[in-house]
């Protein structure tokens, strides 16, 4: 019901009428964003895992700079008021105790209740920093490589892998410049842990107009094993996969294309006083009115005259 | 002597001998999700080759699915934004779950609805006026607005008026009236839309309900079950609440006693009346025209149907006749 209350109270400024407006649910949504959050105790091992995924996952991430006594798996209420109040719907917590070391929660919610939470231990972390190479722009888009019999095969696994395509993806695209496809993710199900490599793409010559592909990492690199899991149920999960029937496309206003291929639009202004504009003074170019050149001409004649006298 | 054909041969698979093929061979084609730069590769992983080298395996692994991703990327068709050439991805095919329900239509108001039937145009109406009295323009509404009655300095008292009424008070409050009603249709238009679950008898008349508006509200809600409340759980610190609901009155043991005698003979002439309390008539006057709205009865096929209706009609006179007895019993209880 948090869609009528927010009818009811109704906004009084436009900031905060275009914040309900981005908030409300769509037809076409929102990218989704991803909170990082620490829990009670933390390792130097999961803050840096969480630093470095926040950083692939950056603008699209929100990272919890306090500790957050909180457990996922017994009470998500927290996790639920936190995704209400950033508008987010992924999140990756991470912990350390004895009984679960190096812990990371990767969790997703729908309707801001949880719908997906995987536990995954990080058995084997290098750093982004342990790897000298040139890394690559933030926000890039990441192309995903999945390997493994398990991600098909296991039903954990299968929706391990549709929980890290939703996590991972970035931003939804339609073109993508061929220059920028720079980053590659790429998972491996094997033995019964889950490998995550990241690399730089880098584009050779070959014989035709497609590049020959070579890869350098940049890290981070993670061996991860699965521990608990709390998937959705068949329904729920179903329901929340629920497309839309497409309206039409929204118009955009004002906005053309000529001829040649130039977007065009029309900038209404208001009646400008062009001798009131405002520019950068240069007062050396400040143009005399008529009177005051005479003056400084009388001005003139009347110091040389004396001067002139005197001679 | 090498012929043209020979030494051109020769010159192209020099040439290809520099370049690194890209040709990938795989035994099961993996998947690939275009508008989401994914591949899902299926093959089984060589255990042995993982075993002896890592990071090796695996950076070949992906150099190969890469590969065939990008094989696939540079097939789709380009288009130059802004110096850089794009190509343009397709509709992704992996399904992923939303981030929030779909949006519901919201049904058309009440005004909406009125004006579909008498088909009037919604006519855009400019933001500025002009003021005759000020002569410019203002906004037609909002912060400074044209013809502001409110701000009038002056208002002629109209003949019928009482002298000692406050004319700038009467604006005011109608003006205050009018946004109460505003805000009220637009409530109810927000309800009417959401179709919220109405709350029933007694259940919060007003927006700001009392202390004992609400314990009644919640009182009804819980002993809505069909055990009448029997079984309703209770917060761990709730109180169970006492004289909540309508108080029934009985009549006292030994009370009135010409009041009894009159109860109890009105009792007896009723039951040795021959008109009986219910009429049979229009009782069956009732059940003819239900029946005609349901529509006869099917006579093949839902024959079952058939005798359901026959032991229905049987019923529903049971019924009324049992009907009937329970009201007299209930009769017999007053008297008592």
């Amino acid at each position: 019901m948090a869609t009528v209350m927010q009818r009811i109270v109704k906004p009084k400024t436009q900031a905060a009428k275009r914040g309900l407006e981005v908030r409300a649910p769509k037809l076409e949504e929102n990218d989704k964003v991803a909170m990082f959050i620490k829990g009670g105790h933390t390792s130097e091992t999961i803050t840096q895992v969480l630093k470095e995924l926040y950083l692939l996952k950056k603008p699209n991430a929100i990272t919890f700079k306090r500790k957050n006594i909180m457990r996922p798996f017994d009470d998500q209420s927290s996790i639920e008021f936190f995704s209400q109040k950033n508008d987010s719907s992924l999140f990756l917590f991470g912990s350390h105790s004895k009984k679960r070391p190096n812990n990371l929660v990767l969790g997703r919610l729908y309707d801001h209740h949880v719908l997906d939470m995987v536990e995954l231990g990080v058995t084997h972390f290098r750093s982004m920093q342990d790897f000298p190479t040139e890394k690559i722009a933030m926000g890039t888009k990441p192309c995903l490589v999945f390997e493994g019999e398990a991600f098909e095969q296991d039903h954990k696994h299968r929706r391990l892998k549709n929980m890290l395509i939703d996590f991972f993806r970035g931003v939804k695209a339609n073109n993508v410049r061929l220059q920028g496809l720079e980053h590659v993710l790429q998972f491996t199900a094997l033995d019964g842990k889950v490998m995550v490599r990241s690399y730089k793409v880098l584009l050779k010559k070959s014989g035709s107009r497609t590049p020959r592909v070579e890869l350098s990492e940049i890290g981070p690199a993670l061996d991860l094993e699965v521990r608990r899991t709390r998937l959705a149920s068949d329904d729920l999960y179903k329901k929340a996969c629920k497309k839309p029937k497409k309206g039409k496309p929204k118009k955009v206003k004002n906005v053309k294309t000529d001829v040649f291929g130039a977007k065009m639009g029309r900038v209404h202004m208001e009646r400008q006083d062009f001798s009131k504009l405002q520019t950068r003074k240069m007062k050396g170019l400040k143009r005399q009115a008529p009177s005051d050149k005479e003056n400084a001409k009388k001005a003139k004649t009347e110091s040389s005259e004396p001067s002139a006298q005197e001679t | 002597m090498a012929t043209v054909e020979e030494v051109l041969e020769s010159v192209n698979r020099s040439q290809a001998s520099k370049y690194k093929t890209i040709e990938v061979q795989k035994d099961i084609e993996p998947q690939l999700d275009l508008g989401n730069l994914l591949t899902v590769d299926q093959n089984p992983l060589e255990l042995k080759k993982f075993r002896a080298d890592k990071e090796v395996y695996l950076k070949s692994q992906a150099r190969d699915n890469t590969q065939l991703l990008f094989n696939a990327i540079w097939k789709l068709p380009t288009e130059r934004v802004e110096e850089a050439i794009c190509v343009k991805l397709p509709e992704t095919t992996t399904v992923l779950p939303r981030e929030k329900p779909i949006p519901k239509v919201k049904p058309p108001t009440r005004w909406e609805q009125y004006a579909q039937l008498k088909g009037i145009q919604k006519r855009k109406k400019g933001r500025m006026v002009w003021d005759e009295e000020l002569k410019e323009w203002r906004p037609r509404w909002g912060y400074k607005r044209a013809n502001d009655e409110t701000k009038d300095w002056v208002i002629e008292v109209p003949g019928n008026a009482d002298p000692n009424e406050d004319q700038f008070e009467k604006r005011m409050k109608a003006k205050k009236e009018r946004v109460a009603k505003n805000e009220l249709q637009r409530l109810r238009n927000i309800a009417r839309a959401t179709r919220s679950k109405v709350p029933g008898v007694g259940l919060t008349p007003t927006e700001k309900p009392s202390k004992e508006e609400v314990g009644l509200a919640l009182h009804l809600a819980k002993k809505s079950t069909a055990s009448l409340g029997k079984f309703t759980e209770k917060l761990p610190k709730e109180k169970e609440a006492k004289h909540v609901g309508k108080k029934r009155k009985f009549e006292p043991a030994i009370g009135d006693f010409k009041k009894e005698k009159e109860q109890q003979l009105n009792i007896i002439n009723l039951m040795e009346n021959k008109k009986p309390k219910l009429d049979i008539t229009k009782v069956k006057e009732t059940q003819e025209e239900f029946l005609a709205m349901r529509g006869p009865p099917r006579k093949k096929g839902s024959g079952g149907f058939g005798k359901k209706g026959k032991a229905g009609k049987g019923k529903g006179v049971k019924g009324m006749g049992g009907k009937g007895k329970g009201k007299m019993g209930k009769g017999k209880g007053k008297g008592r």
